[in-house]
């Protein structure tokens, strides 16, 4: 039992990466109708900004201290994070240690932008060509951007912690009647799956609640009518595309302290996600998140020793057999609607 | 002849041509010269262009013709790989039982996925393709390990029983050969300064591509061919008039899959290794990029594409900072060191993002890759001649029928 819970909750982090990504894919698809390829990249530009948020924090200048010595009998060299400079070394260093929830900060701008621009400049020229041209293009692009990150980062994972404060590891099985120690969560984690929830609960409220969202869930459902009416559903669209790629940025900029990011990590997050679409059913907003949380905690099952003992192998491939196995008994996936891209 | 009609004739008699010349042609450059480093004719390279040619050629036939497009066709490369491995391990160093053998596996391995993944088209197909082919992967890396070795890949041993081959005492590991003529040996020739390197190896890839290509071309003329334009034009107007599409883009899918098969097997006679990462989704994605760049749904587009990017992923990884340095001598310094910094980021590791921005650039304005552009470059070129009245002094080439 307590097995079954930990593999829940061990699931539902890497199902949240999954959800935020497949969300954002959906919200391409449903309103600009784009099979978006690139947006594996995407996710892994926001775990670079992270990245580069603690080394830009980190950016320091070097004071020789002529009353201590190093083991050379050289004046030591002392670092100074300017940032501790600034602010003083209580706060200075505070802020360094909390660099990665800080980093979501630089991810939305930077990544509101670049999906204007991706939008603007490339996707929009690609509406009227078939979606064979529009997952090759974006394709293309996944590889540049994905290059570009590697020739300025290097090819290795970059470690990038967490807050001190979250380092550790918190102790669920007691909170809940288990022997100490049975369920470990690690706090990261747990606040990566509530950060997500968040950010899932608010995009869903932005499209439920504003006179923006009513608009832009028109668009997706009947764009000719909302354009006689006299909107510019264009506009909404593409800042539509620029909230889609933040939310992956936001999704990439939190889990690097998960794991340490590399510059193919979106390349794995994005075959996935694109199953996780597809399982949710295309164009369907709370189908991408079921099913990516879904996926996500029954790959954690599969990975339990009792499973892996009846069926080997099977925690590396079950997201494939369920996709296989939704999309010939249930083409249209779990909550798609009908007619989208039915051929 | 052969069923072709004449211009097809010409167009495979010049192609066979090629490839029996091709370690000559691809070897303009004096060794020694400075510009030996472009030469491009050693078997290794010329090998992998002709494996490449076959696999995209075969990719061709399922996308350039029905326009379904399959991200996981590095799936079947992958298991004709690691048949023929088992062949050369269990049978025989003789690469014929290993060619057919994983052909006939690809291609039942290519059903099997054909008749799950064709129930969909469009995007779902192409993931469904793409998910397949991760999970082939996937499985090559975990539960299959006694198959395929795993992360080691799977590799010739010197107990390995081999059951036809009399008992090797040399204490190394046999070649790979057909009925004893090795896969490695080379004749090398010294002329003019030139070496040229006829490898035994090479000229086996090369005819069997040949061979393929006639198959190909000859699949692109046949009332099939016609059937799977008619497929990727419009297929529900194909159902209307009473046609199930599904049986012809599967046999499609199955011939692409065992050029798939055979490409691997070949793969695995030049050099018998076989790992899983030749099934991983951007080993699927090259071929793409190779049948786009070239022309998708053109004969001579496939082979110009691997040929292409084969030649210059060679070229351009070998070119480092030392080598732009000598480029660049003679500038002053402060503008030699910037444009060597610029110039490396494309070339070397950066090959990739060069590979990554000329396909986007390609689908961009150029959907019919290098052969529309070589068309288009012939229609400027003869505009220019119609207004010019007599008639230029360099008549252009007209351009192949076959390649439209």
């Amino acid at each position: 039992m307590d097995a079954i819970i930990l593999q829940t909750l061990n699931g539902l982090d890497k199902g949240s990466a999954y959800a935020l990504i497949a969300l954002g894919l959906t919200l391409i698809f449903g309103t600009l109708g784009v099979v978006n390829f690139a947006h594996g990249a995407l996710f892994m530009i926001g775990a670079f900004c992270a990245v580069t948020m603690q080394r830009f924090l980190n950016l320091s200048y070097t004071l020789l201290d002529p009353t201590k010595k190093d083991f050379l009998g050289n004046p030591l060299k002392v670092q100074t994070p300017y940032v501790e400079h600034w602010f003083g070394h209580d706060t200075g260093a505070a802020i360094i240690n909390w660099s990665v929830p800080l980093s979501i900060l630089l991810a939305i701008p930077v990544m509101l932008i670049l999906g204007f621009v991706m939008e603007r400049g490339l996707i929009k020229h690609f509406y009227k060509r078939p979606h064979a041209d529009q997952i090759l293009v974006t394709f293309g692009l996944a590889i540049v951007l994905q290059e570009i990150v590697k020739q300025v980062f290097g090819a290795n994972p970059i470690p990038t912690p967490a807050p001190v404060e979250f380092s550790g590891s918190l102790d669920i099985g007691a909170l809940i009647g288990f022997p100490a120690n049975a369920i470990v969560y690690p706090y990261w984690r747990l606040i990566y799956f509530l950060f997500s929830l968040g950010v899932i609960g608010a995009v869903f409220s932005f499209l439920r609640f504003t006179t923006f969202g009513m608009v832009v869930r028109a668009g997706m459902a009947d764009r000719e009518t909302v354009g006689l009416l006299g909107i510019n559903i264009d506009r909404r669209f593409t800042l539509m595309f620029g909230i889609a790629a933040a939310v992956a940025g936001m999704a990439g900029a939190m889990y690097v302290p998960i794991n340490s990011p590399n510059y193919h990590m979106g390349m794995d997050f994005l075959v996935i996600s694109f199953v996780v679409v597809v399982v949710g059913g295309m164009g369907s907003l709370p189908g991408a998140v079921a099913a990516g949380f879904l996926l996500g905690v029954l790959e954690a099952y599969a990975s339990l020793n009792e499973v892996k003992s009846i069926i080997p192998g099977i925690d590396q491939i079950i997201i494939y057999v369920i996709a296989i196995i939704v999309l010939l008994t249930r083409p249209r996936g779990l909550m798609g609607r009908r007619g989208v891209m039915e051929d | 002849m052969l069923g072709l009609e004449k211009k097809d004739m010409r167009f495979l008699l010049i192609v066979l041509l090629l490839t029996l010349a091709a370690p000559i042609l691809l070897n303009p450059f004096a060794e020694n010269s400075a510009m030996a480093q472009f030469n491009a004719g050693y078997p290794d390279l010329m090998q992998r262009i002709a494996i490449f040619s076959i696999f995209a050629v075969g990719f061709n036939i399922l996308f350039g013709l029905t326009g379904y497009l399959s991200f996981g066709h590095a799936a079947f490369l992958g298991v004709g790989s690691y048949a023929a491995m088992w062949m050369f391990k269990l049978l025989s160093m003789n690469i014929l039982p290993a060619i057919g053998l994983s052909v006939v596996i690809a291609g039942v391995f290519a059903l099997l996925i054909g008749y799950i993944s064709l129930r969909r088209s469009g995007i779902y197909f192409s993931i469904l393709t793409l998910a397949f082919a991760q999970m082939s992967f996937n499985m090559a890396y975990s539960v299959l390990t006694p198959l395929t070795n795993g992360e080691t890949g799977l590799q010739l041993a010197l107990d390995d029983p081999r059951v036809l081959d009399a008992a090797n005492t040399s204490g190394s590991l046999p070649d790979t050969s057909l009925f004893g003529l090795a896969m490695n040996s080379t004749l090398k020739v010294e002329f003019l300064g030139r070496l040229f390197q006829f490898n035994v190896g090479y000229y086996v890839c090369g005819m069997i591509s040949v061979v393929m290509f006639y198959i190909a071309l000859r699949i692109f003329r046949s009332p099939f061919g016609m059937m799977l334009r008619a497929v990727k034009s419009n297929q529900h107007r194909m159902s209307y008039t009473g046609l199930n599409a599904r049986p012809y883009t599967l046999a499609a899918f199955v011939i692409s899959g065992m050029y798939a098969g055979l490409a691997g097997g070949l793969m695995a006679a030049m050099d018998p290794l076989a790992g899983a990462e030749r099934m991983q989704w951007t080993a699927s994605g090259e071929v793409v990029l190779m049948t786009i760049l070239g022309g998708a749904g053109t004969m001579l587009g496939p082979v110009l594409g691997a040929g292409f990017i084969k030649y210059f992923e060679n070229i351009f990884s070998k070119i480092n900072d030392n080598v732009l340095h000598s480029w660049f001598a003679f500038l002053p310094h402060w503008i030699q060191d910037p444009l060597v910094w610029l110039f490396a980021r494309f070339t070397g590791e950066g090959w990739h993002l060069t590979l990554g921005l000329l396909f986007m650039l390609v689908v961009i304005f150029l959907p019919g890759g290098l052969v529309e552009g070589g068309q288009r470059i012939g229609r400027l070129f003869r505009r220019k001649q119609g207004a010019g009245g007599d008639g230029p002094a360099h008549p252009p080439k007209p351009a192949p029928h076959v390649a439209e």
